[in-house]
């Protein structure tokens, strides 16, 4: 395998010669996450260079997409960031609605932001437990997943499925919610709210996490916007941005919600501590915005009129959905027909993944761990 | 599998295969595999709730340690020449487990330009699991089933060393 | 700011590089002259009343009947809160487009995918490999034309058609 600049070389005149050792990590790796793989140049335990080798999950479903057509492409969509796999529903439908000009009704539109802060809780469980696992502690592992697997049955219960959803549809959402849902949902939110502080007791003031993340590859405010790095990375490093609320789309302007950005609590602003602790504050975030849906949902139906066969006017179009891994980009252009002509989505973990050749220079070899961990990166959304 | 008590107290006699199979079956160490949608529903399959290490079956991270892969999820064309490789290091006797649509018929992906529709095109498979993904209780099934296999095969009987027929 | 003075301004700027401009559509956007990408980039970027700082996507489309590939660049500001989208077509058997990584850093990896799956290169980019596809992959998938290889290493991708 022949990677750019990666011939052996060692430092002369330091008296302290070392040489370089080229190592491979992954794309078999228990903490990569799915597939990603690293060629990292190391000088003992420090890291000279990372730079991630991509493409292991590459499953074309951009290409797909030109096959299938609108309404079937939903499912692929799902497919794009398993972990957090209603914001790509959304991110599909909206992109073609705005080809289409459809209009979603009102209580479809809470339908999907109460199934979207579903699973922005569970994806961002997900990515704070794995991180933990990652860094050596296996018990708030199974803290979190408990939590997950009460939120794969709500969402089961909302669509039949744990983990590919397929609950959006171009128009609205496919089912209306069951009855009692609420009850339910408010009553997970109420236990979820004690577990949470547990949790912030076992690791947010633990000493030995807190020296894992602390100070580790802390990312400036311009050097994330350089790298357009989104969401909840881009927002630990400072940068108050969040699509649901400056670029406001589905019923976001009727919520109230803050934007928790990084403080540098454990730290310098921007490192891996403040990345796990900008997600646990989303959690709360994400909470009180479900709260107020129960409160505001209308009557009404779920789901506009869409035709089966649909043929959006020719033209392209562009939205922005925040998912749990950030500001996802769904482009698509429409020739008339009724199957899409092109469908691209640039997607949080892209962005993050890229950064980690320019922030590896100078980390230990166990930070690279903390760092995709933290960054939160899902490999099939690097790779779609 | 039928233990004959012959003895009153403490004893209990078995075949030999028998005892083999019964010790392998209840430590199936399962490789970390996991490579796409499937790998979550692993993990939860892992972890509280549906808890496999009730049947012996424990992750590890080295595929030299492991008797067990659980392909989990899409095996794209880039993956599969490693898939290969990882197979090939694993110890003998080895199982695959192929967990999901994609990993046993290329699923949804067989539409794909850069998929390998199935993993049985690269590596044998023992049991298939699927759904899309499968549930964390379908994967335990398929480990169960799994145990089955093993507890079928013999140990104690001259097999002709690979390659003699040559 | 909103598109139309945008796009006045470039045109003041840049008279004969902004070939044109459609401001009727849904999201509207300035075709522009492929050379003077870089040039335009980073005017967009320094300029104080403009300042965009950031590249949220970049796409690239293979119109086949009309002959060029498409590249698409979204830029958006977080200051100003405004966005632009330009458009740079080349002919599809000579793409060719100056690089705009030195402008946002974000474009190096969004280049390279589009190097992968369109075969656009992209001038001064400095690490222009495959991203996606293996090294020794043939041909650029989303290219309308893209036929698929009926073997890759030894294993067999032909399969029954399901559509189309």
């Amino acid at each position: 395998m022949s990677i750019a600049g990666f011939e052996v070389e060692v430092e002369r005149g330091t008296g302290l010669e070392t040489e370089q050792m080229t190592l491979n990590m992954g794309p078999q790796h228990p903490s990569t996450h799915g597939v990603l793989r690293f060629v990292i140049k190391a000088d003992g335990e420090v890291m000279r260079r990372a730079v991630p080798d991509v493409g292991y999950l590459h499953r074309s479903i951009e290409k797909i997409s030109e096959k299938v057509g609108y309404h079937g492409f939903m499912p692929y969509t799902d497919r794009v960031d398993y972990v957090a796999a209603m914001f790509c529903n959304q991110g599909w439908g909206m992109v073609t609605e705005k080809l289409a000009d459809i209009e979603v009704p009102k209580r479809g539109e809470y339908c999907r932001v109460i199934a979207a802060e579903l699973n922005r809780i569970a994806s961002h469980l997900l990515s704070v437990g794995t991180m933990i696992l990652d860094i050596g502690a296996i018990t708030p592992f199974f803290h979190s997943f408990r939590e997950r697997e009460k939120i794969n049955d709500l969402l089961e219960e909302l669509c039949g499925a744990r983990l590919t959803y397929n609950y959006m549809r171009i128009g609205g959402v496919a089912w209306d919610l069951p009855p009692g849902y609420e009850e339910k949902v408010l009553g997970f939110l109420g236990q979820l709210e004690p577990m949470l502080d547990e949790f912030h007791d076992l690791v947010t003031e633990n000493t030995l996490f807190r020296g894992r993340c602390s100070n580790v590859a802390a990312i400036p405010g311009e050097q994330a916007v350089a790298y357009n790095l989104v969401g909840p990375n881009l927002r630990a490093s400072g940068v108050r941005y969040d699509v649901r609320r400056d670029e406001p789309y589905s019923v976001y302007p009727e919520l109230e919600f803050d934007v928790p950005v990084g403080t540098g609590a454990a730290g310098s602003v921007g490192d891996s501590f403040d990345r796990y602790a900008v997600r646990i504050a989303e959690i709360k975030e994400s909470m009180k915005i479900l709260r107020q849906c129960f409160r505001q949902i209308p009557d009404g139906p779920v789901v506009a009129k869409v035709p089966r066969k649909l043929k959006p006017p020719e033209g392209d179009a562009q939205i922005r959905v925040e998912s749990a891994r950030g500001d996802m980009s769904w482009y698509a252009v429409s020739d008339g027909t009724e199957f899409p002509y092109r469908c691209k989505v640039r997607t949080g973990s892209f962005a993050a993944m890229s950064i980690i050749e320019d922030i590896s220079p100078g980390l230990m070899l166990a930070d690279l761990v903390t760092v995709i961990a933290s960054l939160d990166i899902v490999a099939p959304e690097v790779d779609r | 599998m039928s233990l004959v008590n012959s003895f009153s107290q403490g004893v209990i006699t078995t075949t030999a295969d028998q005892f083999l199979n019964w010790t392998r079956k209840s430590s199936v160490w399962w490789m970390l595999f996991g490579l796409a949608c499937c790998a979550i529903e692993l993990m939860q399959t892992q972890g509280p709730r549906a808890d496999v290490d009730r049947f012996g079956a424990a992750p590890r991270s080295s595929p030299r340690q492991s008797d067990l892969m659980v392909v989990a999820g899409t095996l794209t064309l880039k993956m599969a020449l490693r898939t290969k490789v990882l197979y090939d290091q694993m110890p003998e006797p080895r199982y695959v487990i192929s967990m999901g649509a994609c990993a046993s018929c290329g699923g949804l992906f067989q539409l794909a330009y850069s998929v390998c529709d199935g993993v049985d095109k690269v590596i044998p498979v023992d049991v298939y699991v699927p759904g899309c993904p499968p549930r964390p209780e379908a994967l335990t099934e398929g480990i169960l089933k799994l145990q089955e296999k093993m507890m079928t095969e013999t140990w104690l009987v001259r097999r002709p060393a690979v390659g003699a027929q040559a | 700011m909103d598109a139309a003075s945008i796009h006045s301004r470039l045109r003041d700027k840049f008279a004969d590089k902004i070939l044109s401009v459609e401001e009727s559509v849904k999201d509207p956007f300035a075709v522009v002259d492929g050379a003077a990408i870089r040039e335009l980039c980073t005017y967009l970027r320094d300029d104080e009343g403009l300042s965009f700082d950031v590249l949220t996507n970049q796409a690239g489309v293979d119109y086949k009947a009309e002959g060029h590939v498409e590249v698409v660049y979204h830029l958006y500001s977080y200051k100003h809160r405004h966005y632009v989208i330009l458009k740079v077509r080349v002919p599809r058997d000579a793409a060719e487009i100056p690089s705009v990584e030195s402008v946002w850093k974000a474009a190096n990896w969004l280049e390279r995918e589009i190097f992968d799956l369109l075969g656009v290169h992209f001038v001064d980019h400095p690490d222009l490999r495959r991203i996606l596809m293996p090294e020794d992959w043939v041909g650029h998938p989303l290219r309308k034309d893209f036929v698929e290889p009926e073997e890759y290493h030894g294993i067999n991708t032909t399969r029954e058609s399901l559509l189309r």
